[in-house]
């Protein structure tokens, strides 16, 4: 029903961000999207991938701290407006979004969010009530 | 148990006199046979006479490692070698090794001393012990074994190391004490997994941990893995060895000092002073009944508080705290003295803080600051970038209200704190002073 990302922590040092794509190229594990969250000393990359497993171990024998964390992945319909409604359905169901970004792939004509939720199944519940489509881990890698 | 009812109950005013009679004794031994001793007391402008009180000790200069080393190997003995019946010598990882004697009396001294600690810790003569304290020039194994021979209780000189054999006599001879470091103590519990050996199996009853600081965490995590209760043990060869202060079981709460045979003060590191009860500073002491080695005033650099609460075992003994650190460590920040053990106190007592931390201490303009890095391990680490801040102000707030000091703290990746031969680099003082 929702979609596994892996987070890293970064001091911020200069390469850091390339000794995780570095990591994953050798691992042969793609990223599919990407969101990097930081502050002044510190930053959270967050990545949805094609094998989270893979790219866990392969991270954690690295050295870095890895987490795992359910996001969910929202078609939005590509037009102006569309991220707007749904952000005013969450925000009309008294759901936080932590935070959110965007997919690399379309499915079909519509755009892909990502989204973090605080109650993510209340919040999967009513997008799907108001005919937004979820899209699960399944499919999220055949886009 | 309470194996010498008499010294170990006795009334403070009773144990004072004591006290003060030996010190008188003592003082004048070593003056007489000391040249060191004697140097000392001349440039202080004393005789060992002018030490009419208790409280008069407090004006007899210190003694510290160096004095001993300077003194290597026999320089410090206050009896002819003919009454030594007892060589030991201090590892000397920071240096020269430091060599303590023993007569045939101190030797007994010892073992008394000993029989108490392990009665206090939970031993009867009914025991069997298992001691795997080193036996050699470290007094470890040696102090117990006399110990528990003078208890009545039967001792296994396992020694250290061999680990496997270990648990093998472990599971067939089924000792029901367990003596040794408490590092060694979690290695037997893993061991014994890898062999398939449950200590729920095994007969332990009560261990007897000490030689190196431990926290009540890992107190919890040996009670946990061993199956057993487990008390902390305090000595240093250069007072006697262990058999200086011992946790009783009933209480676990603070060491008893043997104050009959050592005089205790807490000073502050910095400036000498004596602190009252309940502050923290650096254990010094006095030996009141050893003839070979007698120590004046010996700065251990161990850090601890002394509390004069009585206790529920029964023993009207000072109670010192477990150590927390030592001195040599010490930082002075903006006037305040941080160990970075209490650094350390703080961050295990928070939920799933890695206990990997550097102090990095650097000076702006004339002001002092202190950095705190973390290790960010998985138990802490979130996707939500406020979790963390949340975490790095928690941290702050916690040093400042423990400590009286404000950190900035960083948190850091895994392994950014460099590690020299497996051991973390603690503080990094960038100030030139």
């Amino acid at each position: 029903m929702w979609v596994k990302q892996i987070s890293v922590f970064l001091e911020n040092k200069s390469g850091r961000i390339a000794e995780v794509t570095k990591t994953l190229s050798e691992a042969g594990v793609n990223i599919r999207a990407l969101a990097m969250a930081d502050t002044a000393d510190f930053g959270v990359l967050r990545l949805i991938v094609d094998n989270t497993l893979k790219a866990e171990e392969a991270l954690k024998a690295n050295g870095f701290t890895v987490g795992k964390t359910d996001v969910v992945a929202a078609e939005v319909e590509d037009r102006p407006g569309g991220l707007h409604r749904i952000l005013t359905l969450l925000h009309e169901g008294h759901i936080n979004v932590e935070y959110m970004y965007a997919f690399v792939q379309q499915s079909g004509d519509n755009a892909v969010m990502i989204f973090r939720f605080d109650q993510i199944e209340k919040a999967v519940a009513l997008l799907r009530q108001n005919g937004v489509t979820v899209i699960d881990d399944d499919r999220i890698n055949q886009l | 148990m309470i194996f010498d009812i008499e010294f170990e109950t006795m009334p403070r005013e009773a144990l004072e006199s004591i006290q003060l009679r030996r010190l008188q004794a003592t003082l004048e031994r070593a003056y007489a046979t000391v040249p060191f001793y004697r140097k000392q007391f001349e440039k202080a402008g004393l005789k060992p006479g002018d030490i009419r009180s208790l409280k008069d000790l407090h004006q007899v200069p210190f003694t510290t490692k160096q004095d001993l080393r300077d003194n290597y190997p026999f320089g410090m003995f206050a009896v002819p070698m003919d009454n030594v019946v007892r060589i030991h010598a201090s590892s000397g990882t920071t240096g020269q090794p430091t060599v303590v004697g023993y007569t045939a009396r101190d030797v007994n001294t010892w073992a008394t001393l000993m029989a108490r600690s392990l009665s206090a810790g939970g031993a009867t003569r009914g025991d069997i012990i298992h001691n795997a304290y080193g036996y050699g020039l470290f007094t470890g194994g040696l102090g117990v074994h006399y110990g528990a021979e003078k208890l009545g209780a039967s001792v296994i000189p396992v020694s250290g190391g061999n680990t496997k054999r270990q648990i093998v006599i472990m599971r067939d001879f089924g000792p029901t004490i367990l003596t040794a470091t408490p590092s060694y103590a979690l290695h037997l519990a893993e061991v014994a997994e890898e062999m398939g050996v449950s200590f729920r199996d095994l007969k332990f009853k009560y261990g007897i941990f000490g030689a190196e600081p431990w926290s009540e965490k890992m107190r919890d995590e040996i009670e946990r893995k061993l199956g057993l209760v487990a008390v902390d043990i305090y000595g240093l060869s250069e007072v006697i060895g262990p058999g200086v202060a011992i946790e009783c079981h009933e209480a676990k709460k603070g060491l008893h000092i043997f104050e009959d045979h050592f005089i205790p003060e807490i000073i502050d590191p910095a400036t000498g002073d004596v602190l009252p009860y309940g502050q923290t500073g650096e254990l010094v002491f006095t030996s009141v009944t050893k003839e070979a080695f007698p120590v004046i005033r010996y700065r251990t650099r161990d850090i601890s508080a002394l509390h004069a609460e009585p206790c529920i075992c029964g023993r009207t003994l000072v109670r010192m705290d477990k150590v927390s650190g030592r001195t040599d460590d010490m930082l002075i920040i903006r006037g305040v003295n941080v160990f970075p053990s209490q650094i350390e106190s703080v961050l295990m007592e928070m939920e799933g803080v890695s206990p990997h931390y550097q102090l990095v201490v650097d000076r702006e303009g004339n002001l002092d600051t202190l950095t705190v890095r973390v290790e960010v391990d998985e138990h802490v680490f979130s996707d939500e970038v406020k979790r963390l801040q949340d975490l790095e102000r928690r941290i702050s707030k916690n040093i400042k209200e423990y400590l009286g000091v404000s950190a900035k703290v960083k948190l850091v990746e895994p392994k950014a704190i460099a590690r020299s031969e497996g051991k973390a680099i603690r503080v990094i003082d960038n100030r030139k002073l």
